[in-house]
């Protein structure tokens, strides 16, 4: 019973839950629930897939939300132009990204450390302004999609159950396959040049190849979560884009743990539900101590979050999964 | 070519701008290699401070210097109360340390001001055109901007490169191990840098908050063409962002302006007028890839790393 921790019991109930979200929400009645966890389980996508670069690959992005917006406005514009088949969106999307991050990660790796954060911050925000400029396509205002992805009537993503349950086995299957990367042979060179970049190469590997491969893939996952973010919201906007939404990104990979796999994944759920859940806390904490209703406070979550954030970085070094596995070394 | 010269002097003006947020970020940056994204919650802050003031003084001036001295001091109460604990950690701990201090000044801003946005109006001496060229006139405000900038860096050389103070921070950006080693109080001189920094920020908000609305996140954007300068640049250099920020800034501004009349060539107006702006903001992004891919470490790299 070696695998039994306190922090692989906690995952595992992590995973159960979500994968229980539905039926709870189906129970309670509380569809808001559904919208949330849909929510964030797309975005925990993004995130695995961010973590693969940076916390695998020691490659930072900072702009890792541009491919939630070309995933999205693939889906978009494609539907605007009258292709409602997902059967043709989704590859085009995948495709458009994984065209986006061979070019721009050609480009990118040729620089290292900080620059290398703002260089693809650069290339974001480029795509950034590519968006606002769609005026054909809403510009600033977003575009509004009416009509999800068609499968031919084998999945209908209109049913949100059915859409939650695709959006949990595409995570699954991205920690899966990020999982099972990680621990080949591929991974051991990303993972190596990571640690030491020169030393590697004087091995004999191509590390640029190798680091290449890795950038695209983490941009295609992250597309696919720009996919079914389109479908949940049914609109797309540059806002999707927006650095902040990147930094959203690396504070879910970092807040939850970058040195596992599921890490990201904890910090997706953190981040969201704190954020969703933090203002009642404040308004019943605040009405404990004064006594009375405290309608305005509530808003002001963020400064508590803000801090708690410094925090985490301050003294919980590997975030929530780091802690959770110092419990079994103690 | 009148208006060439009214929007090549506003690229000036917003370049200066640029720069003087700038090298407080690659001072930070180089001699504490911190990588502060707060950065622009300061610019945030002075804006607010000065707008404050001015209400409560009812003398432009007078704000100003109080919204400085106030800015200078939030800056050195953040190093010592957060930024202190970031040094020597990893780039990735800075970004997420410094985003989580963004959320929190945006919301303890709300708090305190409310989320409405603030006006600094201009005093009426500072109202008025200023004819450069017969015939030409350019808003007196925008000029002091320039000379204030142009004085602010001017000075800003003199500190770094001719005191006894500026040979501290230059040495402590190359070795600060040894600088500490003989003696210097290494703290005292990293509290006064980022206070430099911050206040200089605060400076750069306080001079366009009359131009624009004082509010929440008017640092964000503002933020990112601050990076995009030091690293054009090249870190820890204060004459590679005094340069980068200029460029930037008449790329910003000229762009902007001629981009919609040029694409109108090839597109229809309504159509080149709305992408106009988003490809000239594209621009400088384009300049920043190419740079960094001609030169991985901007165009002035600092000499000691």
């Amino acid at each position: 019973m070696k695998n039994l921790t306190v922090r692989n019991v906690l995952v595992a109930a992590l995973v159960i839950f979500l994968g229980l979200v539905p039926v709870i929400a189906q129970m309670t009645g509380n569809t808001f629930l559904m919208t949330l966890f849909t929510r964030i389980v797309i975005l925990a996508i993004a995130a695995v897939s961010l973590n693969l670069i940076m916390g695998f690959g020691g490659m930072v992005s900072f702009g890792h939300a541009a491919y939630l917006g070309i995933g999205g406005y693939a889906v978009g514009i494609l539907a605007y132009e009258g292709i409602g088949s997902g059967f043709i969106q989704w590859p085009v999307a995948l495709l458009a990204c994984a065209v986006f991050a061979l070019i721009t990660g050609a480009l990118s790796l040729r620089t290292r450390g900080v620059y290398f954060i703002m260089i693809t911050l650069a290339f974001a925000q480029m795509i950034y302004y590519v968006g606002v400029s769609l005026d054909r396509y809403g510009a600033d205002d977003g575009l509004t999609i009416y009509k999800r992805s068609d499968f031919a009537g084998l999945i209908n993503l209109s049913d949100r159950t059915t859409f939650y349950y695709v959006c949990f086995v595409c995570l699954m299957a991205t920690c899966y396959l990020v999982y099972r990367l990680v621990n080949s042979r591929f991974g051991m060179v990303i993972q190596g040049a990571r640690s030491n970049l020169r030393r590697m190469r004087a091995i004999g590997f191509p590390t640029y190849r190798y680091q290449l491969t890795c950038f695209v893939i983490a941009g295609m996952l992250c597309g696919l979560s720009g996919i079914l973010l389109a479908n949940q919201t049914d609109f797309v906007s540059p806002a999707v884009m927006h650095w902040t939404r990147s930094g959203d990104l690396i504070v879910m990979a970092v807040l939850g743990g970058m040195g596992s796999v599921l890490g990201p994944v904890i910090g997706a759920v953190a981040l969201l539900v704190l954020e969703e859940w933090l203002p009642h806390l404040i308004s019943i904490v605040g009405e404990f101590v004064t006594g009375h209703p405290v309608g305005a406070a509530k808003e002001y979550w963020a400064l508590i979050l803000g801090p708690m954030l410094l925090l985490v970085v301050l003294f919980a070094r590997g975030g929530i999964d780091g802690v959770l596995e110092k419990i079994r070394r103690d | 070519m009148l208006l060439f010269i009214e929007q090549s002097l506003n690229g000036i003006q917003f370049g200066l701008l640029l720069f003087l947020l700038a090298a407080g970020l690659t001072l930070v940056f180089g001699i504490m290699d911190l990588v502060n994204l707060a950065h622009g919650s300061l610019y945030m802050i002075g804006a607010y401070f000065a707008a404050t003031f001015a209400a409560l003084t009812g003398s432009f001036v007078l704000a100003i210097i109080l919204a400085l001295i106030a800015t200078l001091l939030v800056g050195m109460a953040i190093e010592v109360i957060a930024m202190r604990r970031l040094y020597g950690r990893d780039h990735l701990d800075h970004v997420l340390g410094t985003f989580g201090l963004i959320l929190f000044f945006n919301e303890l801003v709300r708090l305190i001001w409310g989320p409405a946005g603030l006006s600094l109006p201009l005093p009426s001496w500072l109202n008025g055109g200023f004819e450069i060229f017969p015939g030409v006139y350019y808003p007196v405000y925008r000029l002091t901007m320039i000379v204030v900038a142009l004085v602010v860096a001017a000075l800003l050389y003199l500190i770094v490169m001719r005191t006894r103070v500026g040979m501290l921070i230059r040495a402590g950006a190359s070795n600060r191990e040894m600088i500490g080693a003989l003696g210097i109080n290494i703290k005292l001189l990293y509290t006064f840098v980022f206070g430099i920094g911050a206040a200089l920020a605060g400076l750069a908000g306080m001079m366009q908050a009359p131009i624009l609305t004082v509010q929440i996140g008017m640092g964000e954007n503002i933020l990112i063409l601050a990076f995009v300068v030091i690293i054009i640049g090249g870190i820890g250099s204060i004459r590679g962002a005094f340069i980068a920020s200029i460029l930037v800034g008449l790329i910003d501004t000229v762009g902007r302006a001629f981009m919609p009349d040029l694409l109108s060539l090839v597109l229809s107006p309504s159509a080149a007028s709305s992408a106009g702006p988003a490809l000239s903001s594209m621009l400088i992004y384009l300049v920043m890839a190419v740079i960094l891919v001609v030169r991985p470490e901007g165009l002035f790299p600092a000499a000691s790393k």
